[in-house]
């Protein structure tokens, strides 16, 4: 369970981002935040990877207090982050690779760690075979195009097994059918793992087909989380759902409307 | 690129200036520019001597600069490029010195840390310094946060860092500052080794050749020199295809 608790934050000289904000998201939910830019919805999901700290309360993972990345916690962020020197076989391997080098320390690598590089590169084969770029395996970063980047970087977060998924923009620098296709890969993979997730993500139709949960965020200070229980529930194909088209509309209004009226 | 061209290309190369140099020679038509027909066996006869051992001083000084330079340029070029602040205050200071002739500061050098190897070595230490300096700070600063980030987000401390991201970054960069500032170096080497010294190719071609007029032989200091350059060089580059792959793929 990951437990947002009067959470403050503010940047220098500008008015605060969240106030007293507190959210519970449970164990297999997938969530998706969005929101206007500037309104702190990538601040939160630093705060939630470790990568930022809060200025009061905190964030709870199983009930301990977040203060760095967790090993634990995957992230993938809209720039993919990979290498330019390392071929895909070797990103993809990174994350194992930092585990094996500073053993099971429990900070910067579980605990329970156990060292297994037969099953790692498993591990790393399979991800890239689920995400159809195992052909791609001995190619750079720079040969490849940004929608094999991105799963690229998605292989490397989920070969280290993260029981909890962060996603900046993941898709928001593809084209629109890759953007597409990608939602759909990553909605079948958390209706088959239960993963929980949150993604960060400005589009509205992405929110509903990644977001069993939706978190609207304003750019007036946030202290009231607006959720949106996304009713498309757990249809796999969620565009052509009928009720897709209301719920899309019930967005654009929340999104429209300043923050004090409530969507649900 | 395939394996055949770049040789094929290099023994081209080597076959015109020959020729070029045989031509001249027979239009210049004196002492002073004698045919590769005359230079090319004397130096073969001559490396395994005395030459050779001029060679061998001119190579390890060039080699210890490198290893010098190397050593205090690349982590003080990493901090600059991942620190804007300290960039900013050493900025100004950098791009001023960096296009000044380090050459200049030759009788400085010799009058505060005394004529010796290490005076000519530190010289031309300096020269590759900012080479390396400027293109490590800039392939540093060219490493994006989001890439630093998404490091840290897989478990990355400053150790794994280092390991995975800044030292791999910047190895391309150093090898490219050094095939860049390697003939440089030599040029500088040449004239630090025109005095106060006993061995070195500089010393070679000027004391003891050019000035009592034994030109073929000057040539073969000339040729030894010039191969000192081409030869770091090519083992420059050949680190760089086999280390930085990346860059030759399309």
């Amino acid at each position: 369970m990951i437990e947002i608790r009067l959470l403050t934050f503010h940047y220098p000289g500008t008015q605060p981002l969240f106030a007293d904000f507190s959210l519970t998201i449970n164990r297999g939910e997938a969530w998706t935040i969005i929101g206007p830019s500037g309104c702190g919805k990538t601040t939160l999901l630093y705060m939630l990877a470790g990568l930022r700290a809060p200025a009061q309360g905190g964030i709870y993972i199983d009930g301990e207090v977040v203060t760095r990345p967790r090993p634990a916690t995957g992230l993938v962020l809209q720039d993919h982050g990979l290498l330019p020197w390392e071929t895909v076989w070797d990103n993809a391997r990174l994350g194992l690779k930092i585990r094996a080098f500073y053993g099971p320390d429990g900070t910067h690598s579980p605990a329970d760690m156990i060292r297994d590089p037969e099953g790692d590169d498993q591990r790393v084969r399979h991800w890239l075979r689920w995400l159809g770029i195992d052909g791609c395996a001995a190619m750079y970063p720079g040969q490849l195009s940004r929608g094999q980047r991105q799963r690229a970087a998605i292989a490397r977060t989920l070969a280290l097994e993260p029981d909890f998924l962060l996603m900046d923009e993941p898709f928001s620098a593809l084209d629109a059918p890759i953007r597409a296709e990608l939602q759909n890969v990553m909605h079948g993979f958390h209706l088959e793992s239960g993963l929980t997730s949150v993604t960060v993500t400005h589009d509205i139709e992405e929110a509903l087909i990644l977001g069993e949960k939706i978190l609207v965020l304003d750019t007036n200070t946030n202290s009231v989380p607006r959720v949106v229980n996304n009713e498309l529930g757990n249809a796999e194909e969620r565009r052509l759902h009928p009720e897709f088209g209301t719920a899309r509309k019930r967005l654009q209004e929340l999104l429209g409307q300043p923050a004090r009226s409530m969507g649900t | 690129m395939n394996g055949q061209r770049p040789a094929a290309g290099f023994l081209i190369g080597t076959a015109m200036l020959l020729v070029l140099w045989q031509v001249a020679a027979l239009l210049v038509n004196r002492p002073i520019l004698p045919s590769p027909l005359t230079v090319v066996p004397l130096f073969v006869r001559d490396i395994g001597g005395e030459l050779g051992l001029h060679f061998l001083a001119s190579t390890a000084r060039v080699l210890a600069a490198i290893a010098l330079a190397t050593m205090f340029a690349t982590p003080l070029g990493l901090i600059l490029g991942q620190s804007k602040m300290l960039d900013r205050l050493c900025g100004p200071l950098i791009a001023i010195i960096y296009p000044i002739p380090k050459i200049i500061f030759l009788p400085v050098i010799y009058v505060l840390i005394g004529i010796s190897d290490f005076s000519k070595i530190l010289l031309i230490a300096i020269i590759i310094f900012f080479q390396i300096l400027v293109v490590v700070r800039d392939e540093a600063a060219g490493l994006r946060p989001e890439l630093i980030l998404s490091v840290k987000s897989l478990g990355a401390g400053r150790r794994a860092l280092f390991r995975y991201v800044y030292l791999p970054a910047s190895l391309p960069a150093v090898l490219t500052a050094l095939r860049v500032s390697v003939g440089t170096a030599i040029a500088v080497l040449f004239i630090a080794e025109q005095s106060l010294t006993n061995y070195g190719l500089g010393y070679y071609i000027v004391i003891e050749t050019y000035q009592v007029l034994r030109y073929p032989q000057m040539y073969t200091g000339i040729m030894a020199m010039g191969l000192l350059g081409l030869a770091l060089y090519l083992v420059i580059q050949t680190i760089e295809r086999r280390f930085c792959k990346h860059r030759f793929v399309s």
